[in-house]
């Protein structure tokens, strides 16, 4: 019969008409400023600093190697190298970026910095309400803008974030061992330096 | 000028001879159908040239969206060119992934294990299932239906664009897929959602279906309408749906056997006709293929490693060399050809877009068919311009 195919279509659409009222999950519409949908943990959209403790400018794990700076794809990472140093999570003196922008009207949200950090510091953030009126200093955020805790990346990325803690626990408690044995050996030194002048000389090249 | 005139003058620049007689009086009248019209994505021109209503002469004119993307990736480092391959074709960014990766992986002989295999036949497939399903929905929409299907099409993909962010963390820019296997694992979980979006598939399929396979008005317009003869398809370097619906069997998973496709059971839908129902039929039925073998990936995904532990992210320099790697992406065959010369960037970097050469045959498809057949037969053809100017 002419037409068949086309009643059979129009009773498709009123089985999903008719279905929308009787099941929630049919209901795929979202009121957005009201109504939200969670963010994926793994939602990436720009990338942002981690710093450990209460002060963004202490507790900042960037060391300025400028890894992400060279590996960006669309280079819109811009690092000046610190002239000083301070102490790192461990207590290292290393360097810090004296100043870190991304331009995230550039940035195309690529991960690719985060993968090639070693040392932790930068992470994807899954803010995305970002718009401004201001099209070139509004989107370009300096390191104070992109600073923010690892309690809040905790916050977005839970799984991802534990998983960086332990590692870099285990890299703290290697690094306090390893302290741990040097400061043991300058005892030690300290100790036979003291002792030593009390001994009779030894004689050269006997004692190690 | 007569018509007669116009048609031999034009020869020289077209070098085909015409398909169809004039049968009209007085002069062609030539029109620019885009950049702005609906049916051509906003960024795609066909310069037509009509007697009548009937299409005399058609010139794609492509080029709105170029940026460079070969020349920037010579430019750039190996890795640096994988989220600019998620640009290319926008609707299955992770199909691009694994063409580029595979050319890599060929560059510097790297193998994938197992477990990474299975997760990109899982994620092509799925791409290969959204594809399809929105590129009907697309082509419905330029046939006149405003946008049942088209919705239909989305809230499935929807379902698969959120397995997508849940695993890679974006829905379109996925860039998942690294040389030597996969960014991040998947889940138990992912697997168990991806196993319920995979069993609702084919009641979805079949809604598609009912809603339009034997609907009278789609089968008007779209039986016999732009075929596409098989030796000409050939000839023009067609690949994808559009060169299986001409009845041509080559498939590259048949053919090539990358990945790990040689494991799994499935096949090849063919077309009788080559006309624009043909290759709606081949979509669905490719579908259903793809379901196939996403019920046969989820049920024997092994445990293991998702990235081969010889292989390098950083200070990445294949010896000099050329490689080809090749997938059948949803819209046909999508390869990247690289020379390396040792240094980190590669020397030659280039893209075979299937959409591009499939685009070439548009007006032999098109000749002597009406206007609003235009629009049909280049919804038919599924193209992304990201992908035809790059």
């Amino acid at each position: 019969m002419l037409g068949e195919g086309i009643l059979k279509g129009m009773a498709e659409t009123a089985k999903n008409f008719a279905g929308s009222f009787v099941s929630a999950d049919r209901l795929t519409t979202v009121q957005y400023p009201e109504q939200r949908i969670p963010t994926f943990e793994n939602a990436r959209v720009f990338p942002f600093l981690v710093y450990d403790g209460p002060d963004w400018a202490a507790g900042m794990r960037c060391v300025a190697c400028q890894i992400c700076e060279k590996e960006c794809p669309p280079k819109c990472i811009y690092i000046e190298k610190s002239r000083d140093k301070k102490p790192d999570f461990v207590g290292k003196p290393q360097f810090y970026p004296a100043r870190f922008d991304i331009d995230i009207s550039v940035c195309m949200s690529c991960q690719i910095c985060v993968e090639v950090c070693p040392f932790e510091a930068i992470k994807m953030d899954t803010e995305f309400e970002l718009a401004t009126d201001d099209r070139f200093r509004g989107l370009l955020l300096d390191r104070q803008q992109l600073a923010k805790s690892n309690e809040y990346y905790h916050q977005i990325h839970p799984t991802e974030a534990g998983e960086v803690d332990a590692r870099l626990d285990a890299e703290k408690a290697a690094a306090a061992a390893k302290a741990k044995v040097a400061a043991q050996a300058a005892a030690k030194a300290a100790e036979t330096a003291k002792t030593a002048p009390a001994k009779p000389a030894p004689p050269a090249g006997g004692e190690d | 000028m007569s018509v007669a005139e116009t048609k031999t003058e034009k020869l020289d620049g077209w070098n085909r001879p015409p398909t169809i007689e004039p049968g009209g009086e007085g002069e062609l009248l030539e029109i620019a159908m885009g950049p702005h019209h609906p049916s051509t994505h906003g960024v795609f021109r066909m310069d037509v040239a009509l007697d009548g209503e009937r299409v005399m002469r058609l010139k794609p004119v492509f080029g709105y969206l170029h940026r460079n993307h070969e020349k920037i990736a010579e430019g750039a480092a190996y890795l640096a060119s994988m989220p600019y391959t998620d640009r290319l074709d926008y609707f299955c960014s992770l199909s691009n992934n694994w063409a580029y990766a595979l050319a890599v992986e060929k560059l510097v002989a790297q193998a994938v294990p197992e477990r990474a295999q299975y997760i990109r036949v899982i994620l092509a497939e799925l791409t290969r299932i959204q594809n399809h399903a929105s590129s009907i929905g697309f082509l419905i929409q330029e046939m006149g239906a405003s946008g049942t299907p088209l919705m239909y099409a989305f809230r499935e993909r929807e379902k698969i664009l959120d397995l997508f962010e849940s695993l890679t963390g974006s829905r379109m820019m996925c860039n998942y897929m690294r040389f030597g296997g996969c960014r991040v694992d998947v889940s138990a979980a992912w697997l168990d959602a991806a196993r319920k979006e995979v069993a609702g598939l084919p009641p979805f399929v079949d809604e598609f279906e009912a809603l339009l396979t034997s609907n009278e008005i789609l089968m008007a317009r779209c039986q016999g309408v732009g075929v596409l003869k098989p030796d000409l398809a050939v000839n023009a370097s067609v690949t994808g749906p559009l060169l299986r619906a001409s009845g041509v069997n080559y498939d590259i998973r048949k053919v090539d056997h990358y990945g790990i496709y040689d494991r799994f059971k499935f096949r090849v839908p063919l077309g009788d006709h080559g006309d624009v129902y043909d290759r709606y039929m081949v979509r669905v039925l490719e579908m259903r293929e793809s379901i196939r073998i996403l019920e046969q990936a989820l049920k024997d995904i092994p445990a293991g490693p998702i990235m081969d532990p010889k292989a390098k992210i950083r200070g990445f320099r294949p010896k000099p060399g050329e490689a080809y790697g090749r997938v059948e992406a949803p819209k046909g065959e999508l390869g990247f050809y690289l020379i390396s010369d040792g240094s980190p960037n590669p020397y030659r970097y280039r893209v075979r877009p299937p959409s591009l050469i499939n685009l070439t045959i548009l007006e032999d498809m098109c000749l002597g068919h009406n206007v609003a057949d235009v629009v049909l037969i280049f919804g038919s053809v599924d193209i992304v311009l990201g992908e035809v100017d790059r």
